[in-house]
C-alpha cells in the first residue's frame, strides 16, 4: 500500500500538476516524472552531492526530500541555470577552466556554488574548496572547479 | 536507497502535530530538514508508519532575544547560525561550531531542532548546547517540559524526548560581557563526522578566569561536561606565568573525562590525545576572544 498526494510544484519556471507517491524522493520525481535528468543521483543519502537543486533559492539535496515536500515551492534544477541559450556565469567558467570530465558531478556542484556565491560574492579558495567538500568528484582533483568558481565569483580571484 | 511505505501527514498547528504524535507513538517520527531521517528511510534503517512534517509550522520558526537567552524554534534552520548577524553577536559558541555541521547546502536544510532531537553523540550543536547549559522546550498534549541539555542526550542517537513529543524551541544562554568561546574538532575531511570535538566557554573578570565550562564531543555516548577540567581554569590568569601550567592540567583532565571508542578512523587513545591537544587550544581561544572585557563588567 502507498499512499498518494496531488502537489503544485513550479520548476524552472513551469508549473506542474502531479499525482506523486509520498514516499517518492524529489530526485525522483524531478529526473523519473518531468524527465529532468540533469539532477543526477549518486549516494541517495546525502553525501555525494550531485542532486542538489534550488528549493525556494536555497541550494538543498533533492534526495533528502519528499516530492510531496514541494507542494506550493518553487524548484529550480540545472537545466533552469542557463538563461535561455546564454549560458549561467558558472557553466561558462566551469568550460573555460575545464571543471568537469565526465560531468557526473557537475549539476549539483553548479547548483550549490550558485547559492554559496549568492551568501559568499568573494569567496577566498579555502572557503570555496570547504564548501566543495560536500561534492564528491572522481575526475577533476577539483582544482579547476576551484578555479571556475574563483573565476566566477565577484572578485574573480584566482 | 528508496524510502519504505509511510503515511504523510503535514500538519497545521503544533496541536494537530502534538495529535498525531499521541496517537502513533513510536510507530511516528517527525520529519524536520530530513538530513539524517531521510538517509536512514532511504536505507531503510528506519520504518516509521507515519512522517510528521513539521517544516511548515509557524510557531516552530522564530527567534526571540530576551534577558540573556536566545530561543530558537526548532525548525530553524543551521545556516540562520552563520548568516544571522544577530545570531552570531548572541550564540558566537554555536555559530563557530556551525560550519563543521555536515555541508553548506545540508546546513540550508538541515535544523537546530532536528540536530538536537537526533542526538548523534558527534552532532556539534548537541555540544554546543551542553557547553552552554541550555535546555530544549517538549511539548505532547499532556503539557510542556523543559529539558536541560545535560539530560538530553542519553545515549548515542537517543535523546530523553518521549515518542509522542515534540522538541519546539531551544533556549540558548547568550553570550555575556566578559565571556569568551572556544570549538575545535578534527575530522578525517571537512563535514565528516568528527573524531573529537571541544569546546570552551569561559568568563574573565579582572585578568581572571571567573567561571569556565568545557565539554568534549565524539569522545563518548553523549556529549560530556569536563567539570573537573574546567574547575582547574577558575581564579586563574591564563595570559599569566601559571597560565601554561593550568590550561595544561584542565585539558589533561579532559583528556581523562573522555570515554572514546576504538573503530575503523581511530584507535581511542587518539581520540583521548585529541581532546587534550584540542582542549588546551579552545581553552586559548576561549581566553583570547573574552580579553576584551574588564573591569566590574558581568
Amino acid at each position: 500500500m502507498s499512499s498518494h498526494s496531488e502537489i503544485a510544484v513550479t520548476v524552472n519556471g513551469r508549473r506542474y500538476r502531479e499525482a506523486v507517491a509520498e514516499r517518492m524522493l524529489l530526485s525522483d520525481f524531478l529526473r523519473q516524472r518531468l524527465g529532468l535528468t540533469g539532477t543526477h543521483v549518486g549516494c541517495e543519502h546525502g553525501v555525494c552531492g550531485s542532486c542538489t537543486v534550488h528549493l525556494d533559492g536555497a541550494a538543498v539535496r533533492s534526495c533528502l526530500l519528499l516530492a510531496v515536500q514541494t507542494d506550493g515551492a518553487d524548484v529550480r534544477t540545472v537545466e533552469g541555470l542557463a538563461d535561455g541559450e546564454r549560458l549561467h556565469p558558472l557553466q561558462e567558467a566551469f568550460r573555460e577552466h575545464f571543471a568537469l570530465q565526465c560531468g557526473f558531478c557537475t549539476p549539483g556542484i553548479l547548483m550549490a556554488a550558485a547559492d554559496f556565491l549568492a551568501h559568499n560574492p568573494a569567496p577566498a579558495r579555502n572557503e570555496i574548496a570547504e564548501m566543495l567538500a560536500g561534492h564528491l568528484c572522481r575526475c577533476t582533483g577539483y582544482a579547476p572547479i576551484i578555479d571556475a568558481i574563483a573565476a566566477a565569483s565577484g572578485s574573480g580571484a584566482e | 536507497m528508496k524510502p519504505p511505505p509511510f503515511r504523510y501527514v503535514r500538519p497545521d498547528s503544533v496541536e494537530e502535530a502534538l495529535e498525531v504524535l499521541g496517537e502513533h507513538g513510536e510507530e511516528a517520527k517527525v520529519l524536520a530538514g530530513g538530513c539524517s531521517l531521510v538517509p536512514m528511510l532511504n536505507m531503510r534503517l528506519a520504518r516509521p508508519e507515519v512522517l510528521v512534517d513539521v517544516n511548515r509550522l509557524e510557531a516552530l520558526s522564530g527567534v526571540a532575544c530576551d534577558n540573556g537567552s536566545v530561543t530558537i524554534g526548532a525548525t530553524v534552520r543551521q545556516a540562520a547560525l552563520e548568516r544571522s548577524p544577530q545570531l552570531r553577536r548572541e550564540l558566537p559558541l554555536a555559530a563557530a561550531c556551525t560550519p563543521y555541521i555536515g555541508h553548506f547546502v545540508t546546513r540550508n536544510r538541515g535544523t537546530i531542532g532536528g540536530s538536537l532531537a537526533h542526538a548523534d553523540a558527534r552532532g556539534e550543536l548537541p555540544l554546543a548546547l551542553v557547553t552552554l547549559g541550555g535546555s530544549v522546550l517538549a511539548q505532547s498534549q499532556r503539557g510542556q517540559r523543559s529539558i536541560a541539555a545535560e539530560d538530553l542526550f542519553v545515549y548515542h542517537f537517543t535523546s530523553a524526548l518521549a515518542h509522542e513529543e515534540l522538541l519546539t524551541a531551544v533556549h540558548w544562554p547568550a553570550a555575556g560581557p566578559g565571556w569568551g568561546y572556544g570549538f575545535a574538532e578534527t575530522a578525517q575531511r571537512h563535514g565528516d563526522y568528527a573524531l573529537a570535538m571541544v569546546a570552551c566557554a569561559l568568563a574573565r573578570r579582572d585578568g581572571a578566569v571567573v567561571e569556565a565550562r568545557l565539554g568534549l564531543g565524539a569522545v563518548a555516548d553523549r556529549p560530556l561536561l569536563a567539570s573537573e577540567a574546567a574547575e582547574v581554569l577558575v581564579g586563574q590568569d591564563l595570559g599569566g606565568p601559571a597560565g601554561d601550567g593550568a590550561v595544561a592540567e584542565a585539558a589533561r583532565l579532559a583528556a581523562a573525562a573522555a570515554e572514546p571508542f576504538d573503530d575503523l578512523h581511530a584507535s581511542a587513545a587518539y581520540r583521548r590525545r585529541l581532546v587534550a591537544v584540542l582542549g588546551e587550544q579552545v581553552i586559548r581561544a576561549a581566553w583570547e576572544s573574552a580579553s576584551g572585557t574588564s573591569g566590574s563588567a558581568g
